[in-house]
């Protein structure tokens, strides 16, 4: 068993997978970014964010219901921000009465919630699309592209490489010990330890892989130096970037000004 | 799946503006120093081997163990890098790992993603070090010293973190301090022990599967002094702000209200009552404070004391050993 259904990438061949990396990655930022500067209540910019992120996913043939579906994924979180509704204070929305417990629901508490789930939900489908839409390679590109240390980039870079392997290696870990765990039909018996032990077992495991790990690592940088490696990373100048991404790019930079600029007349 | 998402990584959306860009600026700084002073140790060797490394730590994340009702608690590896790797590798190592997962698994916002190193990458990392290295030194390389300082820096990296993200989020006026404290505390209390068992389990795997690696990190502490001051500055800090912010959110809102300056501008200005007086500490919060500050010094004291009682009489044992040896050859 392999464990290449860890990479999130779907190929295909729409628009948005054929836009330049660096385009779509500076861009996936900037929407992050704007949707985090707009303020709470902003409800009409929340829409425009909104149809332009769905507009997005059409135009890439991943599939709507794919990206909302990976979308949820982020959500448990929101439960962090869910008590502002109760304690930020404003005018009375709603009052629970639990036995003798009064809770009320501030209206300006309520917007801040959902202004929060909202910009959180939005901001994770642009990641979404990049993740998906990019092949991991590129995505380095466009992280060279934006000065990220290339030390980083070419770490970042190996580790995607052996993420794979050591995945793979993690799944034989488990399998094995799994084949080695028995369950007893008897009812005398009971089955594994108790917790600290199955921890233990555990980091055991943990231990064994970072062995691997470290050991393989080794033999990695043998093999590169036996090539010639010295150190120094080394990487074709990045390809000048082609007028109709540049326009791309502006477009969709101005799209995202307008948006914030309109936030800000909204948002009140 | 495997990454199931835990309350450490932030997403995007949850973080003011402010506080996302000034912990970017301090990680970017901490993780370019790390970057140096790694390729200074390491010279060629730093790109295979932090990457292998931060695939490891990664998939070791895959390893879990069934807890109750279904839950299993999984390693997330900042004290075992911080450990074996010792702390500017392990920055690197932790940088790695959550980056990938802001960037392909979406565990954890783009944007929030400096306060995601920062939490996980340098906190958890200096503050496990900071422990380890401490109680290493207590017990004078005698076997305890490993495993209490594996499971002691595996939990503190954990509560220390998670105690820094709850500060974060009320700082971007999110969470009210008064809850999300508490029950970040709470919760990574009890995460943190099972992250401490896996810890250990993995020390006691090492130490006898390979002495060296455990023991590598031993040499030269005084290279590290700088991260052990950081850690525990970090550690004294975040138990001094968090009872501090969660005895009275009002200070932490206020402060919230003016970082917030773009995105919470308005909501929270009109939150704070015109005309209150905010006395510089409140007596509770000082108490609080004071308390926590006692209790660490009383651990630290009876800590140093078992430490050297349990030495001299090693000694003394020692000592006795050796004359009964001695006698015995004769």
């Amino acid at each position: 068993m392999h464990i290449h259904f860890l990479d999130p990438y779907r190929s295909g061949d729409s628009l948005i997978h054929r836009l330049d990396p660096r385009v779509k990655f500076v861009l996936a930022l900037a929407f992050i970014l704007t949707c985090a500067l707009t303020p709470a209540g902003a409800w009409p910019v929340y829409v425009l964010l909104f149809a332009t992120i769905l507009a997005i996913e059409i135009l890439s043939t991943l599939g709507v219901g794919y990206v909302l579906k990976r979308a949820i994924l982020a959500f448990p979180f929101v439960l962090a921000a869910l008590p502002i509704i109760f304690t930020t204070p404003g005018a009375v929305w709603l009052e629970l009465g639990i036995g003798s417990w009064e809770l009320t629901i501030s209206l300006p508490g309520l917007v801040r919630f959902l202004s929060i789930a909202l910009k959180s939900w939005l901001s994770v489908q642009a990641a979404i699309v990049l993740a998906a839409s990019t092949p991991f390679p590129e995505l380095l590109v466009a992280m060279r592209a934006v000065r990220i240390p290339r030390l980083l980039v070419a770490i970042f870079g190996l580790m995607w490489r052996y993420l794979f392997v050591l995945a793979d290696e993690a799944l034989r870990l488990n399998r094995a010990r799994a084949a080695r765990s028995g369950n007893s039909g008897q009812p005398g018996i009971k089955a594994g330890g108790d917790l600290a032990w199955r921890a233990r077992v555990t980091g055991g495991m943990a231990g064994n892989l970072f062995l691997r790990a470290f050991e393989r690592s080794d033999r990695i940088y043998l093999a590169m130096v036996s090539r010639g490696y010295d150190g120094e990373v080394r990487s074709l100048p990045l390809p000048a970037i082609t007028s109709a991404n540049w326009l791309v790019l502006l477009a969709g930079l101005v799209i995202l000004g307008v948006l914030l600029s309109l936030s800000f007349l909204f948002g009140s | 799946m495997f990454f199931s998402p835990t309350a450490m990584h932030i997403p995007d959306g949850f973080l003011s503006v402010a506080v996302s860009v000034f912990l970017w600026i301090v990680s970017i700084v901490v993780v370019g120093y790390a970057l140096k002073r790694v390729g200074k140790d390491l010279g060629e060797r730093q790109v295979p081997m932090m990457g292998v490394l931060a695939a490891a730590i990664f998939a070791g994340q895959m390893l879990n163990f069934a807890v109750a009702g279904g839950t299993s608690g999984h390693l997330m590896g900042a004290a075992l890098a911080s450990i074996l790797l010792g702390p500017w590798a392990a920055v690197l190592v932790l940088t790695s790992v959550v980056s990938i997962q802001a960037l392909i698994f979406q565990d954890g916002g783009l944007l929030a993603l400096g306060a995601n190193i920062f939490n996980m990458g340098i906190v958890g990392v200096a503050v496990a070090y900071m422990a380890y290295h401490t109680l290493r030194k207590l017990a004078g390389g005698r076997k305890w010293g490993l495993y209490l300082g594996g499971f002691i820096a595996a939990w503190l990296s954990i509560e220390v973190a998670a105690l820094s993200v709850a500060l974060q989020l009320a700082l971007s006026n999110t969470s009210p301090a008064n809850l999300a404290i508490p029950a970040m505390a709470g919760v990574h209390a009890l995460i943190g022990v099972g992250e401490g068992l896996i810890t250990v389990g993995a020390l006691a795997f090492l130490s006898t599967a390979r002495r060296d690696l455990v023991e590598a990190g031993e040499a030269g502490p005084i290279k590290g002094s700088l991260v052990w001051v950081a850690g525990l500055l970090i550690a004294l800090v975040l138990a001094i702000a968090s009872p501090l912010a969660s005895a009275r959110p009002d200070g932490l809102e206020r402060i919230a209200g003016q970082l917030g300056f773009l995105d919470a501008a308005r909501s929270s200005r009109s939150q704070i009552i015109p005309d209150y007086a905010f006395p510089g500490v409140s007596n509770t919060a000082l108490a609080t404070i004071l308390a926590g500050m006692i209790g660490v010094l009383i651990v630290f004291g009876v800590a140093l004391a078992v430490g050297y009682a349990r030495r001299s009489v090693r000694r003394s044992e020692r000592r006795s050993e050796r004359r009964d040896h001695q006698v015995s050859s004769k």
